[in-house]
């Protein structure tokens, strides 16, 4: 077990932990924030998606020690309910949900997507999200949300 | 610690006691057609309330509505929906009305959130309890005003005499600091539907603001104070139905090693490891050297179908009209034909998850389970624990697709803390998930059917061989369907044979047919069976809407136009009609396959289906483009007409129609699990893969909706759709008929192959 400093959502955390232990642990566990889901803890869902100095990195495949120093954010980081990031109110307004589990890692990764290519086709929207799993079917929407906040943006 | 929500932390002891309300009772019992029509004598006004009715609607002097109910929210919208119903009979907002889920010590039994009946029980429940109690406010507030209830008003709220602004009250204010109790009245006067203004609008859930940023609670992120964390370490014989193993010997030296360790429980062949942390417990149940004698005990997957046909069942007629033999032998074309379905997984996104507290002879377990009370008694039978000693909480989950591993969690985390004596909060891995979960069933069809001259449908036969759907706990057998259970005395899964002969029979007229079940006995039905998204529909629909396609071809005929002439329900013919319509469905028989100008295979195929015959009808029209070379299939659009009756939530029925396309398609097109012979060996979403977002097609639905018919179930019908439909496109585009799911390209391909084969021989 280490003593660790971790910046996240622009506050600096510190964090008893092993420092092979995975990023997305101490963010549920020690930190006790809910946007980062567990979903694989194999790099494969994206449920656990973060921005690790603005790149959507996977953090259950993040050792923490390689975290340290960098900036971290988180969904909760992006927006609060009276202040919400254009793609959480994009969600909400394309009801972009069934169980909602898998939406954490669609608005991260579309928010690192926004800053790389800030009016993107549905196509380009697609494969951003190729490896973002939803079990439950919500892809339309999800893709007409994201399109939403990029209109939104612009 | 996140503490536990004020919600959860709620006594029914207190709120029975607080002061000013006015609360229906409903009946815990499924809901009848005997319980529709009987009288239910109102109890007297007045009456103090007792603590015997576990179900109820609660209006209290702040003008706010709080149902208690048994039902869960499992992804489909069903929280807003079920607020709708109840703000639209007492004529109070959305927001006045709240809804407190699954809860054995809150909620009235309402049996199982599934068969997507929500609505259509759950729903009528509620409207008759918000009904009685708005029947109520109105006789107290016509004894107040001294008129007769004609003479007044009720709106948002507020009950005021006509014609006479002065005189008004609020619910609240009628209730005062007085307690009135009722039972449902079955005769409380409804609403008209035709005046619903709450009912069939399109409401934004009220749940998803949390979930966009990250405040939403799963039951992934629930803690309690001094909460342990538990992994289970199984035998081999992953997901197998018989778990055919013994424990030999468990070596911890390594595990006590971790740093935050707790400790090693074991119970027969349950092994479990608790640490402090999350992390600990993963690498702890890593590095613990479990020994097992495994028998390996399943078949070659290659020969999965051989098996289940001569596995031992029970044979159970289902339909016999007719003579069938006389008429096929009879018949002017005949065809044969054998439809297979592998086993498949729920999807889960986020493993199930559960926490349980087990001390003192009571236990609180915390999971998205589908039905509390009937895990409240399985987890009894497996604690050794009086039922009403267990308190079972619902908290929502990822998407649930049916019977998933929250029960089974739940089991794992109450054995380990009741060994701990601390609370111990379980999280599944993947693996565990896709290894140990139950699935849904693989399943074999053998179709024969006869044509007369016409090209009428003369001879139809349906058999199909299936284990039952449902091995919930509550089904029989209570422990034995927990896998815990399993685990700890050596038992196998029981159930009821049950949901496997889902949509086996046809909704057409054909003269003669004959519809059998082959009920495998569950002990043989390799993997552990039970219910996932649509049950037996699934592969029942698949079978018989591509067959009727098969018939329509034999006899060079149009799809649509061959299924038409066939149906007599005029709900049936108006879907067909709509989604044709919706399509720009073209009628005509089936051409030879011709490339288009892309250099791919383009068709088209429909699907209908009346959900277990008697509920919501969907018809579904897809079109397809296949890569000649690899035989790889990709769905460009997809059209559903779709009659639940009344439609409670327009855009919560739509989200859920695109869901179960888009799952419909997956489950299609890639889902198979793979198995060795000692057990399932696609245990992550490499080697399990489902639909991504490139291969989503546009998705165009058609609400039909009948405000006077009932609600019905939409969760689950329009997923059954889809194979067939798929399937049919295939056909058209190609002429090759995959007859095995998923139709993978390599599936495709083979079949394209052989047709090509039988070409060159006959040309
Ligand atoms: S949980 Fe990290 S990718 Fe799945
Ligand atoms: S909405 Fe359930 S996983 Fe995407």
């Amino acid at each position: 077990m280490t003593r660790l400093n971790l910046k996240v959502n622009g506050k600096s955390h510190s964090v008893t932990a092993d420092p092979q232990s995975m990023l997305l642990y101490v963010l549920r566990n020690d930190l006790a924030l809910r946007g980062p889901r567990f979903g694989c803890g194999l790099g494969q869902c994206g449920a656990c998606t973060v921005l690790i100095d603005g790149a959507q990195a996977r953090s259950c495949v993040v050792p923490v020690s390689s975290a340290v120093g960098r900036s971290i954010v988180t969904l909760e980081g992006l927006g609060t309910l009276d202040h919400p990031h254009p793609l959480q109110k994009a969600f909400i307004q394309e009801q972009a949900a069934q169980c909602g589990y898998c939406m954490n890692g669609m608005i991260m990764t579309a928010a690192a997507l926004l800053k790389r290519s800030p009016n993107p086709s549905d196509e380009r929207i697609k494969q951003a999200l190729a490896s973002n799993l939803c079990g439950c079917g919500t892809h339309l929407r999800i893709v007409r949300a994201i399109k939403r906040a990029a209109r939104e943006i612009a | 610690m996140n503490a536990c929500p004020q919600s959860l932390s709620f006594s029914r002891r207190r709120f029975l006691k607080g002061t000013g309300v006015l609360v229906v009772g409903f009946s815990l019992a499924p809901l009848t057609a005997e319980m529709l029509h009987a009288a239910a004598p109102p109890v007297d006004l007045g009456m103090a309330t007792t603590g015997n009715l576990d179900a109820w609607l609660a209006i209290t002097r702040d003008n706010t509505a709080t149902v208690y109910s048994g039902k869960v929210e499992l992804g489909t919208g069903v929280k807003t929906a079920l607020s709708q119903i109840v703000a639209e009979e007492l004529g109070l907002p959305l927001a006045g009305v709240e809804i407190i889920q699954g809860d054995t010590e809150r909620t009235p039994n309402q049996g199982y959130t599934a068969g997507s009946k929500t609505i259509q029980f759950g729903g009528v429940q509620l409207r008759k309890a918000a009904a009685t109690a708005h029947q109520a406010l109105l006789e107290l507030a016509a004894k107040h005003f001294s008129v007769p209830s004609s003479q007044l008003v009720s709106e948002s709220g507020v009950i005021r005499v006509k014609d006479d602004s002065s005189r008004q009250m609020t619910f609240g204010e009628l209730i005062g600091g007085r307690r009135f109790s009722r039972t449902v009245d079955a005769h409380a006067p409804l609403k008209n539907p035709d005046d619903y203004q709450v009912v069939g609008k399109p409401l934004p859930r009220v749940d998803i603001p949390e979930i966009a940023v990250g405040k939403f609670m799963y039951v992934q992120d629930f803690r309690v104070p001094g909460m342990l964390h538990g992994r289970v370490v199984r035998p081999p014989n992953t997901g197998a139905v018989e778990i055919n193993a013994t424990l030999e010997s468990i070596d911890d030296s390594a595990a006590r090693d971790i740093a935050g360790f707790v400790q090693v429980v074991r119970k027969g062949n349950f092994v479990g490891v608790v640490a402090q942390t999350e992390w600990a417990a993963n690498e702890a149940a890593q590095k613990l050297v479990v020994k097992w004698n495994s028998k390996p005990g399943l078949p070659d997957q290659s020969k999965l179908y051989d098996v289940l046909a001569n596995a031992p069942a029970d044979e159970k007629v289902l339909t016999n009209q007719g003579d069938f033999e006389a008429a096929f032998t009879r018949a002017a074309k005949s065809l044969t034909a054998e439809y297979r379905w592998p086993f498949q997984t729920h999807t889960s996104v986020g493993p199930s998850c559960a926490v349980a507290d087990v001390r003192n002879g009571r236990a609180t377990v915390w999971t998205a389970s589908q039905g509390v009370y009937q895990l409240q008694g399985a987890l009894a039978e497996l604690l050794g624990l009086e039922p009403d000693h267990v308190h079972v909480v619902f908290v929502e989950g990822s998407g649930c697709y049916g019977h998933n591993g929250a029960d089974d969690v739940a089991g794992d985390a109450a054995l380990l803390s009741q060994a701990v004596g601390k609370p111990v909060r379980v999280q599944w891995t993947r693996a565990d998930e896709h290894g140990w979960n139950p699935k849904g069933p693989a399943m074999m069809m053998r179709l024969k059917g006869g044509l007369d001259e016409k090209g009428q449908v003369a001879a139809w036969e349906y058999l199909v061989w299936t284990p039952t759907h449902v091995t919930r706990p509550g089904a029989i057998g209570q422990a034995h369907n927990l896998l815990a259970g399993q685990l700890v005395n050596r038992i196998t899964p029981k159930g009821p044979m049950l949901g496997g002969d889902r949509n086996a029979t046809t909704p057409y007229r054909f003269p003669n047919q004959r519809c059998v079940t082959y009920w495998i006995h569950t002990d043989n039905s390799i993997l552990r069976p039970s219910a996932l998204r649509g049950l037996g529909s699934f592969a029942n629909v698949f079978a018989n809407e591509s067959f009727v396609d098969e018939l329509a071809a034999a006899a060079g005929q149009d799809a649509v136009q061959f299924r038409l002439a066939h149906l007599a329900d005029p709900r049936g013919v108006a879907v067909i009609n709509a989604a044709a319509k919706q399509a720009g469905w073209e009628r005509r028989a089936r051409s030879a396959p011709k490339l288009t100008a892309d250099g791919v295979y383009a068709g088209r195929g429909i699907s209908y289906l009346r959900y277990e015959n008697l509920n919501t009808y969907v018809a579904a029209i897809a079109e397809v483009v296949v890569e000649p070379k690899t035989g790889a299939v990709r769905v460009t659009r997809v059209v559903v007409a779709h009659d639940c009756g009344l439609v409670i939530n327009p855009d919560g029925l739509r989200n859920q129609i695109e869901g179960a396309v888009i799952q419909g398609i997956s489950r299609t097109l890639k889902e198979e699990l793979t198995f060795n012979n000692t057990g399932i060996t696609s245990l992550d979403w490499a080697t399990y893969p489902i639909i991504t977002f490139p291969e989503i097609p546009e998705v165009e639905i058609v609400l039909l909706d009948h405000p006077h018919e009932p609600a019905l179930g939409a969760g689950e019908p329009t997923i059954a759709a889809v194979a067939a439909a798929l399937g049919n496109a295939v056909f058209d585009a190609t002429g090759a008929r995959v007859r095995t799911g998923p139709l993978t390209s390599q599936r495709v391909k083979g079949v394209l192959t052989a047709n090509a084969g039988a070409m060159s021989k006959s040309g």
